[in-house]
């Protein structure tokens, strides 16, 4: 430091990080935060990787004009259409967030299959990674039904029929197809208990599916860290230890205590 | 705040009063929001002054705290501190052997384990059968009257469009072809065929003029019928992927695995009834001498005869 900082100046830095430090000292959050935000990623990552963060955004943006706009739907076959018309043409600001959430469904799936692209194409898949091609597969299914059981909710003759041929593709299904389109219909027939069942698994039990998915998929990207594109000269990731004994043994067994690759003193 | 986690020391705050100022001020602001705006200003004069005094304490009691604590943390235990540590000396029990636990810590956790299955068993299994159970409960069985057959004039098709549910509503409208096929041994003939299209479910329509100017509205015991004489010279068509089928619903092309689905019907007291639906795999003949090979209703897309109906050999009650 250049120049000694004057008491006064000194007593307002405390003032204005004591909140901070109050809560590090009790919650551990801001080195937990910067933990997870400040990692070591390879040198030569580039745009490609931002898929994943987009993707995520867009999950984002659907939680949240999602959130708002159950508050004015009207999940019943008589008013469904009607509350979404109203949404649109009557309450202030209704056409952009139902345009977001409508729109950003499509995004997000687009987004969802560049990120799968990405990651397959620059091989980041593979060992140690593989678990979170898995979970990743399993966010892509989970993502896609969301978008279907979305589609019925504006209730009118496009998501009824889209709904009914997309419940009778799945009842076409050998052995179990008929038992999975009674379960999506909650019944024999489409009727009034379709419909709130859709919303329920649209806006609860999915996205719920969802939020958990998303949050193993960023527990393993922060544990296995960012892979390097294929042309890179760097090691993937982490630096990590030379392994004493085959690759595969070890990982689980207790090692000695390292700090983010550097062995702690 | 380069390592917020580098001391280890407790940031205990040193006491204050200003806290209890600080309350009193926000009481008295919360209180003039309904008595007075005096009472607001002065309340919010006493919030500032006591936050600002409470805030000054923090600040300078934290730094006077973190003055000494250096000296006190920097060296080993204090001199005088108290006689032996408990981990010195004699274990009262032997070291347990690596990997070797007590019985009442076994016991423990898996009584802990166990019984937060069972409570978890207790909650989950009802909430599951709630949500699952309710879908393959059988349904009552649907009776819709369509009306005098005066209304079905013979070797003409109606399109009738019906609730088949009323208590619910315009979801449940459906809509069926009917044709009066004259009598049959003394019998009033009919073919009543549902317009769920055999492929994915999409509504078929009449290959041919339906004549709107001519639709009779019936009040019936189940509620508005429309009635709209039709002239499907080429039988019925799929909008959705194409699918055809003759007049009879037997399929003619597309994607259909079978002919159309048929209402079963009743006369009582000169009103047509359509009952439940059920499967046809296909019609010979035709009209009222239609000879139909009838299956229990399946879902639109699933065979019902041949080697691909041992694809579904099960099928929900509905």
């Amino acid at each position: 430091m250049a120049r000694r900082k004057s008491a006064r100046q000194q007593q307002l830095e405390r003032v204005a990080l004591y909140p901070l430090d109050w809560l590090e000292e009790r919650s551990g959050l801001i080195g937990g935060v910067r933990y997870f935000l400040f990692r070591k990623v390879p040198g030569d990552t580039s745009w490609w990787h931002t898929l994943g963060s987009a993707t995520l955004t867009a999950f984002l943006v659907q939680l949240a004009t999602g959130v708002i706009l159950a508050m004015y739907y009207k999940p019943s076959p008589e008013q469904a259409h009607e509350s979404v018309q109203h949404i649109t043409d009557d309450i202030w600001g209704g056409w952009l967030v139902r345009g977001m959430h409508r729109w950003g469904a499509s995004v997000f799936i687009i987004l969802m299959f560049m990120h799968m692209g990405r990651v397959f194409l620059f091989g980041a898949y593979k060992y140690p990674r593989e678990l979170n091609w898995i979970v990743g597969v399993l966010l892509l299914a989970t993502g896609l039904f969301e978008g279907l059981t979305g589609y019925l909710l504006p209730f009118d003759q496009t998501a009824y029929w889209a709904t009914v041929v997309a419940i009778n593709i799945n009842g076409t299904a050998p052995f179990v197809g008929p038992f999975l389109a009674s379960l999506l219909r909650g019944g024999a027939e489409i009727g009034p208990d379709t419909l709130a069942r859709f919303y329920s698994l649209h806006m609860l039990l999915v996205p719920g599916a969802l939020m958990g998915l998303i949050g193993l998929h960023l527990y393993l990207i922060v544990r296995l860290g960012v892979s390097s594109p294929p042309w890179s000269d760097e090691a993937a990731g982490d630096p990590r230890e030379p392994e004493p004994t085959p690759a595969r043994s070890g990982l689980v067994q207790p090692r000695p205590r390292t700090i983010r690759g550097r062995p702690t003193e | 705040m380069d390592d917020p986690r580098g001391d280890m020391e407790r940031h205990e705050p040193p006491p204050s009063l200003w806290p209890i100022g600080f309350a009193v001020g926000v009481v008295c602001l919360l209180v003039g929001l309904i008595v007075s705006w005096v009472a607001v200003a002065i309340g919010a004069v006493i919030l500032v002054i006591c936050g600002a005094l409470w805030a000054r304490d923090v600040a300078t009691g934290g730094s006077a705290a973190a003055g000494p604590a250096p000296d006190a943390g920097e060296g080993e235990p204090a001199p005088d501190a108290p006689a032996v540590p408990a981990h010195k000396g004699e274990a009262a029990m032997p070291e347990p052997a690596p990997g070797e636990r007590f019985p009442r810590s076994v016991f423990l956790e898996s009584a802990t384990l166990g019984i937060g299955a069972v409570i978890g068993g207790i909650v989950t299994l009802p909430v599951i059968g709630f949500a699952v159970l309710p879908a393959f409960v059988k349904q009552h069985s649907h009776e819709v009257d369509l009306g005098p057959i005066d209304n079905f004039p013979e070797g003409e098709y109606q399109v009738a469009t019906f609730l088949r549910e009323p208590e619910q509503g315009e979801v449940s409208r459906r809509t069926a072809f009917i044709r009066n096929n004259g009598l049959l041994d003394g019998k009033p003939s009919f073919t009543c065929i549902s317009n769920r299209c055999a492929h994915l479910g999409c509504p078929v329509q009449p290959g041919g003029p339906t004549f709107d100017k001519k639709t009779k509205k019936v009040i019936t015991s189940s509620g508005h019928v429309s009635i709209i004489p039709s002239l499907p010279a080429a039988g019925f068509i799929c909008p959705c992927h194409g699918g055809a089928y003759d007049q009879e619903g037997n399929r003619t092309a597309g994607p259909p695995v079978r002919g159309l689905d048929r209402y079963e019907f009743s006369i009582r007291n000169g009103h047509l009834i359509l009952g439940n639906t059920f499967s046809v795999a296909s019609v010979s003949g035709s009209g009222a001498n239609a000879e139909i090979h009838k299956y229990e209703l399946a879902g639109p897309g699933q065979h019902v005869d041949g080697p691909e109906s041992w694809l579904y050999p099960l099928q929900p009650p509905h």
